[in-house]
């Protein structure tokens, strides 16, 4: 006779706060599957803990996008934030979409070309780029987003030793009305500095001025700051017009919009309340359109989405290392999962179901990563189902950055698995190993001996 | 080990402890703990009743089953260890 | 003829001393002359009183809090109203206005009918917003401050004198009469509420409440203002007495003129010595209070119900001057086992 399925006997208070078993009921539905797969053979094959991501969720995701804007607006072109997941196989699903890319250093340049990108199709942002850097833009006539007047003068320099005409934009910041405001990247607009750097760029006759750029925020819950910042571009870019008879051809407004997670704080769950990429296409189109750009004259519409395109098509599979309690008589749960590879446990509250059925009972648990750091937390408190040693959890909506801001430490980083359209999961992004971390290192030979 | 007098537990898996005047939810599991112990079966022999119907092994068991005493305990609804001991 | 009977759920049972509106709102839905009501409760804690009153409320559900997520209120209330068959659903409580204003075309299609307001008009009235929706509906509102950053304190002197409000963006005020004690309000507010804080010019008066109910269209359905009498120390009124001004009124019905305002409000009015009126704050929902305007001629919450089923709806044009309402508490004897069951079950 098979064995029933074992729970850990709890006893609970009845609090008055204290949810029912109707809510976790509804609340919490086991999640066993992620496009057709088993996350228990997902598991098996892979290891504990795994980074899974659904290719068809991002190929959904892209087309909800890019209807939004397509459907408001004539000219849209979406460029794919490398820095949000820049493993290969993420980008390139991108890139089949139509995205162009959009990098901000010298490395993650050259990861657009060695996948293939057109150097005419990557546009270049952020503050750092190296003289060599710079020339390989210029060079491939990529599209450069200007940060500071440095590099604005170290363009021009190039500009006489390469003897080319480097395509650019100026990156503007502004008051959009949210706050703290991004005055660090570009030029301010309010103060007068973008207008000033427009106008060196078109008075040197060096460069082909072709864009204007800005990018107010991340994980921005207004989409009316969007209007704002279009706005005020879309104003710069009439400007140059009427004083050089010059046409900007495209207004980029960079990313920032909010995905679905939960901001620690935040009351009501992100996936109620966060505006949809319509909300964001909205705001940016009519500001574009209702402003006096003639109708035919209407500049291109980049848009360098990241989170908002990725997050929800990412999970982090994991197992439960021990139930414990805290010296208050708080339910601990340790899971093999850590911040060092969801660093964005540091500011959502991740959303995490139990990858196996369960009761109605719950536990108000804190969920502790396996690192021996304090610091190590995934939820500080969460009414969870009760989960036994060994037993597997799915963490949601983490495709967005924990792909690239993971760090080794004290352990190593694990598989990534892509499942794709036909429910085939492909190894995408290999765990590391002791002989990949060694590799790096050398030990001078006077530190090779010591007692064994 | 023994249940404070006067605490009923429900098959629904109500407790409540007329000393205290608070109410519990308990699971199946914790329901039927709670009744082997009401028949005063020793801890080996809850083990063995639990492990017999359940998909689990010893050391998981003995570590929750102590956790659930303790949480007993914390709650003041044992008797206490002097009396259990005797 | 045999009135028509509608089932109507209702939430904010929790008639404590911070009462939510729902057992007043329920007295005057069980006093309505156009139909019969049966009473479901929808009840988040199993203290709220409003479960224990069978007089009142003939059946109670627990529903989750709104931080669970649309998607989790709306399968519970699927679950309720395939056991009860709602015709109209009244939400109480500000913070759940967002999720049942996100659900109220949805739950129409099911045949449960609700009169919020927009989710445009929810958002505009937001205190953070006052100032720019003064300035929109030309409504006198007391001169504020978005501060999102402590160095921009201190030019607040050239634009506010002293003392000023300072409030969270949900909760909390404080009276500040120096820059010092705004920064430590600033400090302490934002510490629990987050940002922004506002800074909000203080007028000197009296404070005045108006609850209403506009049909969404511009038109008043219902006014009634009152003034607070007795304030508990958690700022809610233990006494108030209608009055007749006209002024106030006027305002009121300017607000819902010019809004297009659907559903029930209350307005937090202040009057300062020369008799002019500052529009403080717009509660989305029907106050605690309400009871009152039924006992003065005006059951708001009738024609509220009236409105969410789509029938024409005649506007109130009078009701009792100086008249009072006083509260008080009363204690309930209660078997444990109806504790536990809406505990265990969620079901009374």
């Amino acid at each position: 006779m098979s064995k029933l399925r074992y729970e850990r006997p709890v006893i609970m208070k009845l609090e008055t706060g204290m949810p029912n078993k109707f809510g976790t009921r509804t609340e919490y539905q086991p999640m066993t599957h992620i496009d057709g797969v088993a996350v228990n053979s997902l598991i098996k094959e892979y290891g504990s803990p795994l980074f899974v991501i659904s290719e068809q969720t991002i190929r959904n995701t892209i087309k909800k996008a890019r209807r939004a804007f397509e459907n408001r607006y004539p000219k849209v072109q979406f460029a794919w934030s490398y820095k949000t997941n820049y493993l290969n196989a993420v980008c390139s699903i991108f890139h089949q979409e139509g995205s162009w890319a959009e990098v901000v250093s010298g490395f993650e340049y050259d990861k657009a070309i060695s996948l293939g990108v057109d150097g005419r199709k990557i546009i270049f942002n952020g503050p750092d780029k190296s003289e060599e850097d710079l020339t390989k833009a210029i060079n491939n006539d990529s599209l450069i987003h200007i940060d500071h007047l440095d590099e604005l003068y170290s363009i021009t320099e190039l500009t006489e030793k390469l003897n080319k005409r480097p395509r650019v934009a100026i990156r503007v910041n502004m008051d959009t009305g949210v706050y703290p405001m991004w005055d660090r990247f570009g030029f301010n607009y309010e103060n007068g500095q973008a207008w000033d750097a427009l106008n060196k760029i078109m008075q040197s006759g060096k460069m082909e001025l072709v864009g204007l750029h800005s990018h107010i925020g991340t994980f921005m819950l207004s989409p009316f700051a969007y209007g704002i910042a279009a706005a005020k571009l879309a104003e710069l870019a009439l400007a140059v017009e009427a004083k050089f008879n010059h046409e900007i051809k495209y207004i980029d407004m960079g990313g920032g919009f909010a995905s679905k997670n939960t901001l620690k704080g935040a009351f009501l769950p992100g996936s109620d309340t966060n505006p949809s990429f319509d909300d964001f296409a909205e705001a940016i189109s009519s500001a574009l359109i209702n402003s006096n750009f003639k109708k035919d004259k209407l500049p291109l519409l980049i848009l360098e989405t990241g989170r908002a395109l990725v997050d929800e098509a990412g999970y982090l599979l994991g197992s439960v290392i021990s139930n414990k309690r805290s010296s208050t008589g708080r339910r601990n749960t340790i899971l093999d999962i850590g911040v060092n590879i969801l660093f964005t446990a540091f500011w959502y509250d991740h959303k995490i179901t139990p990858a196996q059925s369960f009761t109605q009972y719950t536990e108000d648990t804190c969920l502790y990563g396996p690192l021996c750091m304090n610091i190590d937390v995934v939820r500080e408190s969460t009414n969870l189902p009760l989960l036994n040693k060994g037993e597997h959890v799915v963490i949601h909506n983490v495709g967005a950055y924990n792909m690239t801001q993971w760090m080794q430490f004290i352990t190593l980083r694990p598989n990534v698995v892509l499942i794709d359209p036909d429910e085939k999961p492909h190894l995408i992004r290999s765990k590391e190993s002791l002989e990949n971390m060694n590799g790096m290192e050398k030990v001078p030979s006077h530190l090779a001996k010591f007692n064994k | 080990m023994k249940l404070r007098k006067n605490v009923a537990v429900s098959e629904a898996g109500l407790l409540f402890n007329p000393v205290t005047g608070e109410s519990y939810s308990i699971n199946p599991i914790g329901v039927e703990i709670l009744n082997l112990i009401r028949d005063e079966k020793n801890p080996a022999q809850i083990s063995r009743v639990i492990l017999d119907k359940y998909s689990t092994d010893q050391a998981t068991f003995e570590k929750d089953y102590h956790d659930f005493i303790s949480i007993l305990e914390h709650h003041n609804l044992l008797e206490s260890h002097e009396e259990t001991k005797a | 003829m045999k009135k028509r009977k509608l089932n109507i759920a209702v939430t904010g049972l929790n008639a404590i001393d911070s009462p939510g509106p729902g057992v007043s709102v329920i007295r005057a839905l069980r006093e309505a002359a156009s139909f019969d009501v049966g009473i479901i409760g929808l009840s988040y804690e199993s203290l709220e009183p409003g479960i224990y009153m069978h007089d009142l409320v003939d059946r109670t559900y627990s529903i989750p809090y709104p931080s669970a997520g649309i998607d989790t209120l709306l399968s519970r209330i699927e679950y309720i109203h395939d056991k009860e068959k709602l015709d109209v659903i009244i939400p109480n409580f500000d913070a759940e206005l967002y999720p049942f204003i996100k659900l109220e075309p949805k739950l129409k299609t099911m045949g449960i009918h609700m009169f919020l307001p927009t989710l445009h008009q929810f958002e505009e009235r937001h205190k953070v917003n006052l100032n720019d929706f003064g300035k929109k509906y030309n409504i006198s509102v007391p001169k504020s401050k978005v501060i999102y950053d402590l160095n921009t304190i201190h030019s607040l002197p050239s634009e506010f004198s002293f003392p000023m409000i300072v409030k969270g963006k949900f909760y909390d005020a404080s009276i500040a009469y120096s820059i010092e004690q705004v920064k430590s309000y600033f400090n302490k507010i934002s510490a629990k509420w987050g940002l922004p804080i506002i800074i909000q010019e203080f007028i000197h008066g009296t404070e005045f409440n108006v609850t209403g109910l506009g049909d969404g269209k511009g038109n008043t359905i219902g006014a009634v203002p009152m003034r607070k009498q007795y304030i508990t120390d958690k700022g809610k009124a233990w006494g108030g007495i209608t009055i007749s001004d006209e002024k106030m009124l006027d305002m009121t019905r300017k607000f819902l003129k010019n809004t297009k305002w659907r559903g029930g409000f209350e307005l937090e009015l202040m009057k300062n010595k020369d008799g002019e009126l500052y529009l403080l704050e717009i509660n989305p929902r029907l106050p605690a209070w309400i009871y009152l305007a039924v006992g003065v001629g005006q059951n708001i919450p009738e024609a509220l119900v009236n409105l969410a089923m789509g029938e024409k709806v005649l506007p109130f044009t009078t009701y009792d001057v100086g008249k009072m309402f006083i509260r008080y508490s009363w204690d309930m004897i209660v078997d444990r086992a109806k504790f536990e069951q809406i505990s265990i079950y969620g079901e009374l």
